[in-house]
């Protein structure tokens, strides 16, 4: 039934009528277009809360220590926590199964100097997890291993910008980087994509946490603990997690369990609990405004189809007199529904796709707002759905059309 | 080829019903030129409506060339209006987005003939009204009496068993009238049923048989000497 000729027919009527298909086609057009925007813009929300929250895993919790605020057992408020290597591996070893990777981070700052350049940096000791938990992305050599670790060897890992720094054009691998008149060994170079290759973290050089301990007189100390946890993890899961192991923590540490202040966590889980709930809000919001706006081009084309086939009642009689079938007269009205509605659609799409492009939204909180291919496959199928039904009931009406009354309509 | 038994037909107008048809009995024989006439209100385009498969009829039988109408689907009717009958309209009634030879094409498509078949046949037939070199002319550039051939060779394309045609002069001209009535005539000599709805006597005179009808009933049924146009 749906042939070649009806095709034809279809294309032939529409091209013979074209202001009414323009006028037709512009509701539909319009309303994809609001369409496309809106969603367009929710979609960059979106990519932007990504972006914000992208230069770590995220399933990562960092933990920080701090000072009492609460007296226990005999201890005053105001003592300095500070966190240590048994500590560390005592939290490894009850937490193994849920941890994904864990580093202690112990901090300082020194003057590094390559032959005539110098300049100031922050060193993080870390473990080797590290790279992994902070999304570090190697641009020559390697990141700490756990031979440096277990060797204390004097090998770092600096980030693009030192790199430029103090090697301008040279090669920095296998050099030696003079940190606070100690010679270290640059065995990578690292990058930060997620959070920009000009960010802060391009500036932070990395040694084995053991090296610092013992170069530095920190001792067994951690500043502190990174850890990402098992992904698999719900977000209520995670945030359970993250809390026992606080709680293990403060009960090593001699800390009150109410104490907020000893022991601060930074945990994405909540993070994300957050973003995500927005992000599903906006993107119900989005969603009612596009169903609001697609049903509005649905009535509008059905409205106007519903006109046509008044306007066209006389062909479609003389139609029926030589012998056209209610179905094919259905058919017709249903399949000039849906061509202009996806060929409209599309231009909508174009249209607001363009519009999106056109504008530079990164300084309203609006990044890369693109359609997905997804989308547009899915927005097509609604739009064939949308003509369809468009079409439906000017369609029933055409084909009720009784031929001599349509003849006899002058 | 087409035989009425006592035929009925009216029509619901609110509440009261107007009896249009009131036991109408007609047959007609393969290659007769028959003219309907009777005055407006007097039921002769019910009939054709009738018998052109476009309206039921309530009470009384309808057989066309040998098969009873009767209680069909729209489809069903529709394959027959596309296979037995060839309609002219007083108005013409072309598609006006289409060209002469799409639109004599048009009942083709609805045969389910291929493209190009569809379109050789209709060249075929508009040929036939001499209108061959007008193919692709849009029917706002045609005058009434080539707008009414084009129309004919519609009507013939299909084959159709049986011609009908309502007021097929009625907005031409005497000229052009004449000149479609000669057409018609040639047709029918070719051996074609041709029924023709009319209320000018001369236009009924240029026929073999004329069926009076008023107030729903057949006053008079009679042949006549056929007046040939040349």
């Amino acid at each position: 039934m749906l042939d070649f000729g009806l095709l034809r027919e279809v294309l032939q009527s529409l091209n013979k009528n074209k202001l009414r298909t323009l006028l037709s086609g512009f509701t539909v057009a319009f309303a994809i277009m609001l369409f496309t925007i809106l969603f367009g813009i929710a979609n960059g929300f979106q990519n932007t809360f990504e972006n914000e929250f992208a230069g770590d895993a995220n399933n990562s919790i960092f933990i920080y220590s701090g000072r009492t605020s609460k007296p226990v057992d005999g201890y005053q408020t105001g003592r300095r926590i500070m966190f240590d290597n048994e500590l560390y591996k005592t939290i490894k070893k009850e937490f193994n199964n849920n941890i994904e990777f864990i580093t202690g981070r112990v901090y300082n700052n020194v003057t590094a100097t390559f032959g005539v350049e110098r300049n100031n940096y922050t060193v993080r000791a870390v473990d080797p997890d590290h790279q992994f938990i902070e999304k570090s992305e190697m641009k020559q050599g390697r990141f700490i291993n756990s031979l440096d670790l277990a060797n204390n060897t004097k090998n770092i890992v600096i980030g693009n910008l030192v790199a430029n720094d103090l090697f301008g054009n040279i090669d920095p691998i296998g050099k030696y980087l003079d940190l606070n008149k100690i010679k270290f060994k640059v065995v990578g170079v690292f990058v930060e994509r997620t959070e920009g290759t000009d960010s802060n973290e391009a500036r932070i050089i990395y040694m084995p946490i053991s090296t610092a301990q013992k170069i530095y007189g920190a001792d067994d100390k951690i500043d502190q603990i990174n850890l990402t946890y098992n992904p698999a993890l719900s977000e209520q899961e995670a945030l359970a997690f993250g809390n026992k192991i606080i709680d293990r923590m403060k009960e090593i540490l001699f800390v009150a369990k109410d104490d907020q202040s000893a022991i601060r966590t930074r945990n994405r889980a909540r993070e994300a609990q957050e973003i995500n709930q927005f992000n599903g809000a906006l993107a119900v919001l989005v969603l009612i405004i596009g169903m609001g706006t697609l049903i509005a081009g649905v009535v509008g084309i059905s409205n106007i189809m519903i006109f046509i086939v008044k306007e066209r009642t006389k062909e479609i009689g003389i139609r029926k007199a030589l012998g056209a079938t209610p179905n094919s007269i259905v058919l017709l009205i249903i399949l000039e529904s849906i061509f202009i509605t996806a060929i409209s659609g599309y231009i909508g799409l174009l249209i607001g796709g363009g519009i999106l492009n056109a504008f530079n939204l990164e300084d309203y909180w609006i990044t890369d707002p693109q359609v997905s291919s997804k989308l547009v496959i899915a927005a097509t199928i609604t739009l064939i759905i949308s003509g369809t039904i468009a079409g439906y009931i000017p369609a029933k009406r055409a084909a009720g059309v009784k031929p001599i009354k349509a003849l006899r309509d002058e | 080829m087409l035989n009425i038994k006592d035929l009925h037909k009216s029509y619901d107008m609110g509440e009261s019903s107007l009896h249009v048809l009131k036991g109408i009995n007609l047959k007609v024989e393969k290659g007769e030129m028959v003219a309907i006439m009777g005055s407006s209100g007097s039921g002769k385009s019910t009939l054709l409506n009738i018998i052109g498969i476009l309206d039921e009829l309530d009470e009384g039988q309808y057989f066309l060339d040998g098969i009873e109408i009767k209680d069909l689907t729209e489809k069903k009717s529709a394959n027959y209006r596309n296979k037995f009958l060839g309609f002219v309209f007083q108005s013409f009634n072309l598609i006006n987005f289409k060209n002469a030879l799409e639109n004599v094409a048009l009942p083709l498509y609805y045969q389910g003939l291929n493209r190009k078949d569809r379109l050789d046949k209709a060249l075929f037939h508009l040929e036939k009204v001499g209108l061959a070199n007008w193919a692709s002319h849009m029917p706002n550039e045609l005058s009434g009496g080539q707008k009414q051939r084009v129309a004919i060779a519609r009507a013939l394309a299909a084959e159709p068993k049986l011609l009908l045609a309502d007021e097929p002069t009625g907005a031409l001209d005497s000229n052009t009238s004449k000149e479609i009535m000669k057409f018609l005539q040639q047709l029918n000599d070719e051996g074609k049923t041709i029924l023709i709805v009319t209320h000018e006597h001369d236009i009924s005179l240029m026929c073999k048989r004329i069926v009076k009808l008023k107030d729903g009933i057949i006053t008079e049924d009679k042949k006549i000497k056929q007046h040939k146009i040349k």
